[in-house]
């Protein structure tokens, strides 16, 4: 297998087009998945009954295969880049909701009772106090939703999106590796990269658990 | 003043909390409440500030029904310190005691400045505020804790067990400075301890409690324990309630002579007139001056360890002023028990 590389300096632009438009479709999906579990896992948090069921339903959909999700979309979006980031935001729920209930758990008692005491209110308090301390365990559920967001991506190929996957079925349809190798290592530097600048937004945000003592 | 009428609390798993407590908290005083537990001292101030809402009877804030205010605001005119600090692991130091006037709408600037005062006030330096509660001594937290209460400047504090995960060392020092700190703000303090050392030590009053959220006496520490109302108190006391008493009393009113000359032993003084130890023709003894605020129990036990059996008395700058008998220790001990107890 060898790779062309005047293939890939031929194509930098598409590259490049390509590229933008995966991790657009990516970080979408991740936003719009936190969009919808930060209420969601406050819900799940307060209201032990309904927990359960929000994170069984998050599990339900998690198992659904994802072409089948973009079939069941089509009626809906049609072939449209709006179907990709429905799709992939709800496989982003399962890992979000979850780690954000767990990271509210996280927070000591004694610091909200303590805000309480303080004369802090309810919202406040989860603005404030809970979210930022919940912060590291739900960081590590938007780093893993990133990057299951970036591999994912190409399987919206499918309905003709799909970012650096259309090079998949490039290379395989004219038997040619150079674009399947080159979609393949982008996909990897993209999920690398987006994962290491998750990891710096992480420590700007989270100044207190520098240092431990 | 706090003011307790007929304050009754039932939890829903059918629990009596407290039981009919009718109790006033004076002004400017230092209330501890005392008991094993499980015996209500905790939910009773917890009442205060509405963190437990009472099953029935009112509870009066200087004169105010605290059911009659918002919970919130109500909460941030009160200070709280809580066992273990409780303090905002993902604050600084200084943010930490923002909180209360940040809450109160007094702007970043002016709520830092207030805690930069505070943060030398409760003893710790400057550069603390910039750190974070875990880069802390449990005993510096506990003195955040404090600071933080005390921000906006509250005129009642509530603090609940607040030395109790400290070692002892550090515990009277924290207790020797709040006691410091008392006598500068004069706030109305609630104090929730199971240590009655420590209720005798910072108490104007402690109310006993019992087991059920019963209250069993409330009174001085000197009355308490001169006359504790029934054997629950008087066992709560320990068996060295007589010594107990002897710490409520200062060294002021023994007298003092002057220092022997010519015997076995001579008490050695520096060129500063400061005694240095006990000195006989081959021995050396340790001496501990003691001063005026210095209570009986500790003259008591310095002059069992003294070998003359008496004590170096001196004054704040530590220059002898003379020396005190074992016998006027004495003397002066059983007055102060026969006067508390006639009283």
């Amino acid at each position: 297998m060898t790779i062309d590389w005047s293939w890939i300096s031929d194509h930098t632009d598409d590259l490049t087009t390509l590229t933008v438009s995966h991790l657009q479709a990516a970080l979408s999906a991740v936003l719009f998945g936190l969009l919808i579990s930060l209420p969601l896992a406050v819900v799940a948090h307060r209201v032990r009954p309904l927990r359960g069921f929000l994170l069984g339903l998050s599990n339900v959909l998690f198992t659904i295969p994802s072409i089948a999700v973009f079939v069941l979309l089509l009626p809906v979006s049609g072939l449209t880049r709006t179907t990709t980031v429905i799709g992939l935001t709800i496989y982003t729920l399962v890992v979000l909701l979850r780690n954000t209930v767990e990271g509210l758990d996280s927070v000591p008692t004694k610091t909200k009772e303590a805000a309480k005491a303080m004369g802090t209110r309810p919202l406040r308090t989860l603005l404030t106090v809970e979210f930022p301390l919940a912060l590291p365990v739900i960081m590590a559920g938007v780093r893993i939703a990133t990057v299951m967001s970036i591999s994912l991506v190409s399987v919206a190929t499918y309905i003709g999106d799909g970012g650096l996957g259309q090079l998949f079925t490039d290379g395989f349809q004219r038997n040619f590796p150079t674009p399947v190798i080159v979609g393949v290592v982008l996909t990897l530097l993209l999920a690398v990269v987006a994962d290491a600048a998750l990891v710096a937004v992480q420590y700007a945000l989270t100044p207190w658990t520098r240092r431990r003592a | 003043m706090i003011q307790f009428d007929a304050v009754h609390k039932r939890f829903p798993n059918g629990t009596t909390a407290v039981h009919d407590l009718s109790l006033a908290m004076p002004e400017g005083g230092v209330t501890v409440l005392v008991g094993s537990s499980g015996c209500g001292k905790t939910t009773t101030l917890r009442m205060i500030n509405r963190m437990v809402e009472p099953t029935s009877g009112t509870i009066r804030v200087g004169g105010k029904d605290v059911q009659q205010q918002d919970a919130a605001e109500l909460r941030r005119s009160i200070g709280y310190v809580i066992q273990q600090s409780g303090l905002f692991p993902h604050r600084t130091v200084l943010d930490n005691i923002a909180t209360v006037p940040l809450l109160l709408g007094w702007g970043r600037r002016k709520a830092r400045a207030r805690a930069a005062e505070l943060l030398e006030t409760v003893g710790l330096t400057p550069e603390a505020g910039r750190r974070y509660p875990h880069q802390l001594s449990g005993g510096q937290q506990q003195r955040v804790g404090v600071a933080r209460a005390l921000a906006a400047d509250p005129p009642v504090l509530l603090m609940d067990e607040p030395f109790g995960a400290v070692d002892p060392v550090v515990r009277t020092q924290l207790q020797d400075e709040l006691l410091r700190l008392q006598k500068e703000l004069s706030k109305t303090i609630v104090f929730v301890t199971h240590d009655i050392d420590e209720a005798v030590r910072l108490g104007d009053r402690i109310a006993i409690f019992r087991t059920g959220g019963h209250l069993v006496q409330c009174a001085e520490p000197a009355e308490l324990l001169a006359r504790p109302a029934d054997d629950f108190v008087a066992d709560f006391l320990g068996a060295e309630r007589g010594l107990k008493l002897l710490s409520l009393r200062t060294l002021a009113e023994v007298p003092q002579g002057p220092a022997p000359e010519g015997g076995t032993w001579t008490l050695v003084l520096d060129e500063g007139r400061k005694p240095l130890h006990w000195a006989s023709k081959d021995a050396e003894l340790p001496v501990r001056p003691l001063q005026d605020t210095d209570s009986l129990l500790s003259a008591l036990n310095e002059s069992v360890a003294s070998p003359t059996g008496l004590i170096a008395r001196v004054d704040t700058a530590g220059v002898l002023t003379g020396v005190s008998s074992r016998d006027d220790i004495h003397e002066h001990a059983n007055r102060a028990h026969t006067e508390v107890v006639a009283a």
